[in-house]
């Protein structure tokens, strides 16, 4: 039993950090506007799409 | 897009093109072609490649009115860091995909250095500018983004642009606790069930450990995360009710505080894990209520935004100043614009035109006026500009007396109690009398000692801590909302889906709910191609509603040159067959007696045309029907409701339409007061009304009725007045609502009957002693996600026949 003595704090410990992540991303409001990360991701910025041929 | 469709299409909006497109390239309008001309100057191109197929850009229209511009307010709402960083919050009307905003994003940044961010959000449609220079600078970049198309105002009705919403920060403060809660929920978990599996093999030392590294987990968790039941619960208490977080507090704190003493005393059960389960799944609930509130509510207070305008009013000195509508002195000199809506109540000083009155009044013709009339806030000024004297502002105008007669009707509906207090106040104490009954019974009956009783009793309590019971309601709620936004319905009120549930009757408005609020030309077979042709050919150069409608029954054709539109009269035009006319019976010189055909029909805005040589021909005009208005309200019958028409305006008109849609009760000439005492002997015969409505003149009619729904259409403060606001140009959202709410009502129900049934189970098992912490936490999550699952069947379905 006495694994336990490690192996509960670093179970803590990467939750713990888990966690952290989580309210990281909370406060740097990347849960703010969803729907709109979904469609931003098939943009690049700085190179626009070729012309499509019409 | 393909070839063909950029031929028959707008280039820019993608509406099929009509009217004299081929003066202007491919696009329907002016609006559009100048939004693309910006788009293709910016070097944005890829934006008509990006977008999606089935959402077509904002059709741009052209601001005409030289008057108040609304986006002149703006550096107001502009807040300024101490290092002169400008922020501003815009909502933005018409943005829907992601190709909007790259489009936005991009073009506000692309020749303006001095902007640090600017930032999009889809969700809450609202554009973050932040730069650094003057703050007048905010109506450049406004300019720009109405220049693509869409539409914007300040974000958050208010001054309160530029502060971060409270109902937000709350939101967030929510989903902090709620991943707190989920954290410790898992690592409990963790712990418990190597002690549950563990049992026999386990010595007392190590369970003990582990319970102690619960309790370390856990009891920090309740602390934070319990904080917004625990506050609910004191404040009910403190007031001297229940709700339902009482019976949920109590159930944690004994859970915790009994757990902790178990395993101070190196006991064999603890209950940690039940507890911050517990209110893991109640922060889950209670986060994806204050989601979808909160975006329906915000999605509401952005309708409302972008109606708000400031009004011109010329200062002492001669120069026009921009001020907010409550702020203009008495007696000061106001200019409205054609096409403007009027900010306050007033005389006209100078100038002729024609008012759309509509929202006022509930009257579909346009009201002419001359120096001398009085006009109110509310009212749109149509033909030419006017200068008012105010007589009156703020909290002085026709519009603030209706707001009062609105407040007197809302103190009038008796408060609703939700649902899920109701239960919990008949809950509460017979979950605590049991649990007192059960502790009496093992002491004197049972023979047990006094603390095992206790420990029994409150076992008792954990185990009926209502946390599906919380959850039944909310679930369903948000699924039902969710559902209906994504159809442009938003449930701005708690109770309104509850309200909605025993509707019986369904009292619809007349002008612009029953009908569009826009005339159309009627059909005449007397009339010729060509004179309609004529009369077309003038009035496409005009902006007035008959003229519009004249445009759109004619279809597309060329536009007279040198057309000259005499306000309050019509359009007059130098022809090369001699003067031609279009306008009223007075301007085209005809006699009131002059046809004796007029009496006998149905009255409604009229057209005359008069030319040389010709006999004057008359066209009318009418208020058409929604396109499914017939469809619903026949809909709604065949469901057992009953349908009423409720009109300020005139009995022939009222009668006429009701004929159309198909409603047989009508009652018209109804005044505001009217309304509201019709809508109150309704309710006094027993009926649950639904009343839909869109005027300044159904405001106090909408609180008045048990519940309320209105057009996005409609007024902002008839919008304030409804519990629901639905979008679009149809009317089948007010089936659609009534329909999910009945259906929301059923859910509930067997939410509730399924958590009444697992309480009778799972009591007895309780009392008799035998709630070990697995029985706990297997039966508290089974009964949470059954309730759960249960709901979200009312969000996955398809509209079933009302969407379209």
């Amino acid at each position: 039993m006495n694994s336990l003595l490690f192996l509960i704090p670093a179970a803590l410990l990467l939750g713990g950090l888990g966690l952290c992540a989580f309210l990281w991303a909370v406060r740097d409001g990347q849960f703010e506007d969803l729907e709109g990360s979904a469609t931003r991701i098939l943009y690049e910025d700085e190179t626009p799409l070729p012309k499509r041929h019409t | 897009m393909p070839l063909d469709s950029v031929t028959t299409h707008c280039r820019h909006c993608g509406q099929p093109l009509l009217g004299a497109a081929t003066e202007r390239g491919a696009f329907c309008c002016q609006g559009c072609a100048g939004a693309y001309t910006l788009i293709h100057d910016l070097g944005l191109d890829a934006y008509y490649d990006r977008r999606p197929l089935d959402a077509a850009a904002p059709a741009a229209t052209v601001e005409e009115g030289e008057g108040a511009d609304p986006l002149l307010g703006l550096p107001e709402a502009v807040a300024t860091a101490p290092d002169g960083t400008c922020l501003l919050r815009l909502s933005v009307d018409g943005l829907h995909c992601g190709a909007c905003l790259w489009l936005i994003e991009a073009a506000v940044t692309k020749h303006h250095p001095e902007v640090q961010s600017a930032r999009a959000n889809l969700t809450t449609r609202c554009l973050t500018l932040r730069w650094t220079g003057a703050p007048a600078k905010a109506v450049e970049y406004a300019r720009l983004v109405t220049g693509l198309g869409y539409r914007v105002a300040p974000f958050g009705a208010g001054g309160t642009a530029a502060v971060a919403d409270p109902a937000a920060a709350q939101e967030r403060a929510l989903l902090r606790r709620m991943a707190l809660a989920g954290f410790a929920a898992a690592n409990v978990m963790l712990l418990s069930v190597s002690v549950w599996s563990g049992a026999d093999a386990m010595g007392d030392a190590t369970r003990t450990l582990l319970h102690w590294v619960s309790a370390l987990i856990a009891l920090p968790t309740v602390a934070i995360a319990g904080q917004p039941f625990f506050q609910s619960a004191l404040a009910a208490l403190r007031a001297g009710r229940t709700n339902m977080d009482v019976p949920i507090s109590v159930g944690v704190l004994l859970t915790t505080g009994m757990s902790l003493v178990m395993t101070a005393h190196h006991g064999e059960h603890a209950y940690f894990d039940g507890a911050v389960m517990l209110l893991f799944f109640l922060l889950v609930g209670r986060y994806l209520d204050s989601r979808s509130r909160g975006r329906a509510r915000s999605a509401a207070a952005h309708l409302l935004a972008l109606n708000q305008a400031p009004v011109t009013v010329l200062g002492a000195d001669g120069l026009p100043q921009i001020l907010p509508p409550a702020r203009v002195p008495l007696g000061a000199t106001v200019l409205v614009a054609a096409g403007e809506r009027i900010g306050v109540d007033g005389t006209v000083a100078e100038g002729v035109s024609d008012l759309d009155a509509s929202l006022v009044t509930g009257e579909t013709l346009p009201l002419a006026v001359a120096p001398g009339a009085q006009v109110f806030a509310g009212m749109i000024n149509r033909t030419a500009p006017l200068r008012l004297t105010a007589t009156a502002s703020g909290e002085g105008t026709l519009l603030a007396e209706m707001v009062r007669l609105l407040e007197a009707a809302e103190q009038g509906r008796a408060r609703h109690v939700l649902l899920a207090d109701r239960i919990a106040r008949a809950y509460t104490p017979v979950v605590h009398l049991t649990a007192l009954a059960t502790f009496l019974a093992w002491v004197f009956l049972g023979g047990a000692a006094w603390y095992q009783a206790l420990l029994i009793a409150v076992s008792v309590l954990i185990i009926t801590c209502p946390c599906a019971l919380a959850l039944a309601v909310p679930a369903v709620q948000v699924t039902a909302s969710g559902r209906l936004m994504r159809q442009g319905i938003l449930l701005k009120s708690a109770s309104a889906l509850e309200r909605l549930a025993p509707v019986d009757t369904v009292v619809f408005d007349k002008t612009g709910t029953l009908t569009l609020g826009r005339p159309d030309l009627l059909p005449d077979p007397t009339l010729t191609a060509a004179e309609l042709e004529l009369a077309a050919t003038l009035a496409r150069a005009s902006r007035h509603p008959l003229s519009r409608a004249l445009a759109r029954a004619a279809g597309p054709g060329p536009v007279a040159d040198g057309v000259v539109e005499v306000p309050g009269g019509g359009l007059r035009w130098q022809g090369p067959d001699g003067f031609v006319r279009l306008g009223s019976r007075g301007f085209c010189g005809v006699s009131d007696a002059g046809e004796g055909q007029a009496g006998s029909e149905r009255p409604g805005p009229e057209l005359w045309l008069a030319r040389c040589g010709h006999p004057p021909r008359r066209l009318r005009f009418a208020d058409r029907p929604r396109r499914d208005a017939a469809a619903v309200v026949a809909g709604l019958k065949a469901q057992g409701y009953r349908v009423e028409l409720l009109s300020g305006d005139r009995a022939v008109t009222a009668q006429a339409l009701a004929a159309d849609v198909g409603i047989d009760i009508v009652r018209a000439d109804a005044r505001p007061a009217d309304k509201c005492a019709h809508l109150a002997a309704l309710r006094a015969q027993g009926r649950r009304v639904l009343m839909v409505g869109d005027g300044l003149n159904d405001a106090a009619a909408l609180a008045a009725a048990d519940v309320s729904l209105s057009p996005a259409s409609a007024v902002d403060v008839t919008q304030t007045a409804a519990d629901v606001v639905f979008q679009g140009d149809g009317l089948a959202a007010v089936a659609e609502t009534l329909a999910v709410a009945r259906r929301a009502r059923t859910l509930v129900r067997q939410n509730l009957g399924f958590t009444l049934l697992y309480n009778l189970c799972a009591v007895p098992v309780a009392i008799a002693g035998l709630a070990t912490p697995f029985v706990a936490a297997a039966a508290m999550s089974g009964s949470s996600l059954a309730v759960m699952a249960n709901a979200l069947r009312l969000g996955g379905k398809k509209p079933r026949d009302g969407g379209h």
